[in-house]
């Protein structure tokens, strides 16, 4: 039972998802906590508050990913102390990027997907790697499911290129129950093939009048 | 029966001259369990002391009393356990010392136990330790657990190592909120009897101790009645036999 190599790192699994829309943010993901084929518990959030309007959500290591949303929250508050203003989620998304980077050799575990309103109200949703590559984009999904996941979201959300000229929107044109819905579908199908998604959903939407949260039951096998 | 290195720590990671860190656990405990119920947090586990595949201690008291409000228990290394005891006794004297009427609860001192064991792992010389921490303040019951490398939670039942595989799924199947103390000691010890049977580790001698909001109290030292005639037990590949 002595150190090998990885001793410092486990994947505690989980799925995160996000979408975007014209004047929303839908941020969900899973609540099982698990350490190789055993659940630790089915009640742990992975999504974090940052700002009014910017959401985190990470799957991973859950130790590294406690640190990086406390690192994070943390400085968010010094941010408001000295600018007397809530940061917007493309500086979140930034400073996310900088702080991953930042331990670029000895990485945080965490693979993160943050979502929010911009500064004119849309929908914005940013994904990352371990060690601070980000896009933003019209969806994502991060942790165990996620390759699951991803084809069903680019078939029903249809991303228009990075390559068109004009720039076209990424955010999708569907209506933020619909997008809820395919949340929560997309998720199921995950449950069912997935070992490490399950037991419960936390759905997390922020539009202009704040954000709400719904829990979601899922298969616990 | 100690496994050496598969890869020795110092080959990828910093080599520094005269520093020593943990590499592997050398004395170390099994299982311990929590539980909630309905007056306050039950903890339990053996008191044995294993050095590899000897049972070498047979006393060893693995769960603490912390400050007014919370009860520790620990598996894993025994001596990084009398550290993380120390580093707590620093803690609570720190607290007591402010002498303003107000102490540490256990959720105060889970954090501090997670900071403690991340940071740790971040310099590479981990708290061999799954730590169990439960209490009670101002009426809320707590029960959350730490893992060597920093990945801790809460829950309404807990385990470390061996009593996660074994004992979980019965506190999953049997745990009901309101449980009385004599209901929840019942089926603590139907958990600890199956980790006798099937943990090699564990010894017949194990602790309870309570957590109130009165206070802690840490039961004397017991064993459990165990059965040994099971006609499974006496011929056990029968049905199935091989050449070996």
């Amino acid at each position: 039972m002595a150190l090998s190599r990885n001793w410092m790192y486990e994947n505690n699994g989980g799925t995160c998802v996000a979408i975007a829309g014209a004047d929303y943010c839908v941020v969900a993901a899973d609540t099982r906590l698990s350490i190789g084929y055993s659940i630790y518990t089915r009640d742990y959030s992975k999504i974090c508050k940052l700002a009014d309007k910017c959401v985190l959500a990470s799957s991973g290591f859950q130790g590294d990913i406690k640190a990086l949303q406390k690192n994070l929250a943390a400085r968010h508050l010094i941010y408001q102390h000295q600018h007397n203003k809530q940061m917007s989620c493309p500086a979140m998304a930034q400073l996310l990027s900088n702080t991953l980077y930042y331990k670029r050799f000895f990485p945080y575990y965490a693979f993160n997907v943050l979502g929010g309103l911009d500064n004119e109200g849309k929908g914005c949703v940013f994904t990352y790697d371990a060690v601070g590559s980000y896009e933003r984009v019209g969806y994502s999904t991060q942790g165990s499911g996620s390759t699951l996941i991803m084809p069903v979201l680019d078939n029903q959300l249809k991303s228009p290129s990075p390559l068109l000229l004009p720039a076209r929107d990424a955010v999708t044109p569907l209506s933020e129950s619909d997008a809820v819905d395919l949340v929560k579908d997309v998720f199921a199908s995950a449950t069912e093939r997935d070992i490490y998604t399950g037991d419960k959903l936390e759905i997390v939407v922020i539009n202009a009048s704040g954000i709400r949260r719904e829990f979601i039951e899922l298969r616990k096998d | 029966m100690m496994e050496s290195a598969i890869v020795s720590c110092h080959d990828s990671t910093i080599q520094e001259i005269g520093i020593e860190r943990t590499l592997y656990p050398y004395v170390t405990g099994t299982s311990v369990l929590g539980m909630k119920y309905k007056d306050g947090v039950l903890l339990a586990a053996d008191l044995g002391g294993s050095y590899g595949s000897t049972l070498r201690y047979k006393s060893v008291e693995r769960i603490k009393p912390i400050g007014k409000h919370s009860l520790l228990g620990a598996s894993g290394e025994i001596s990084d356990f009398q550290e993380i005891l120390r580093y707590l006794d620093e803690l609570i004297l720190y607290d007591n010392m402010w002498d303003d009427g107000n102490s540490l609860g256990p959720k105060e001192v889970h954090n501090y136990l997670n900071r403690l064991m991340y940071n740790r792992r971040n310099k590479f010389n981990p708290l061999w330790n799954s730590l169990v921490l439960g209490g009670v303040k101002n009426g809320q019951k707590y029960l959350g657990m730490v893992g060597m490398i920093g990945t801790h939670f809460e829950d309404n039942h807990v385990a470390t190592g061996f009593g996660n595989h074994l004992a979980r799924p019965i506190l999953r199947d049997e745990w009901r909120e309101d449980m009385s103390f004599e209901e929840a000691v019942k089926l603590l010890e139907k958990c600890l009897r199956v980790l006798l049977y099937r943990d090699r580790s564990s010894i017949n001698k194990f602790q309870i101790a309570k957590i109130t909001e009165e206070g802690v109290t840490i039961f004397p030292p017991y064993s459990l009645k165990t059965f040994w005639a099971f006609s499974a037990f006496k011929n056990p590949t029968k049905g199935a036999e091989g050449s070996w």
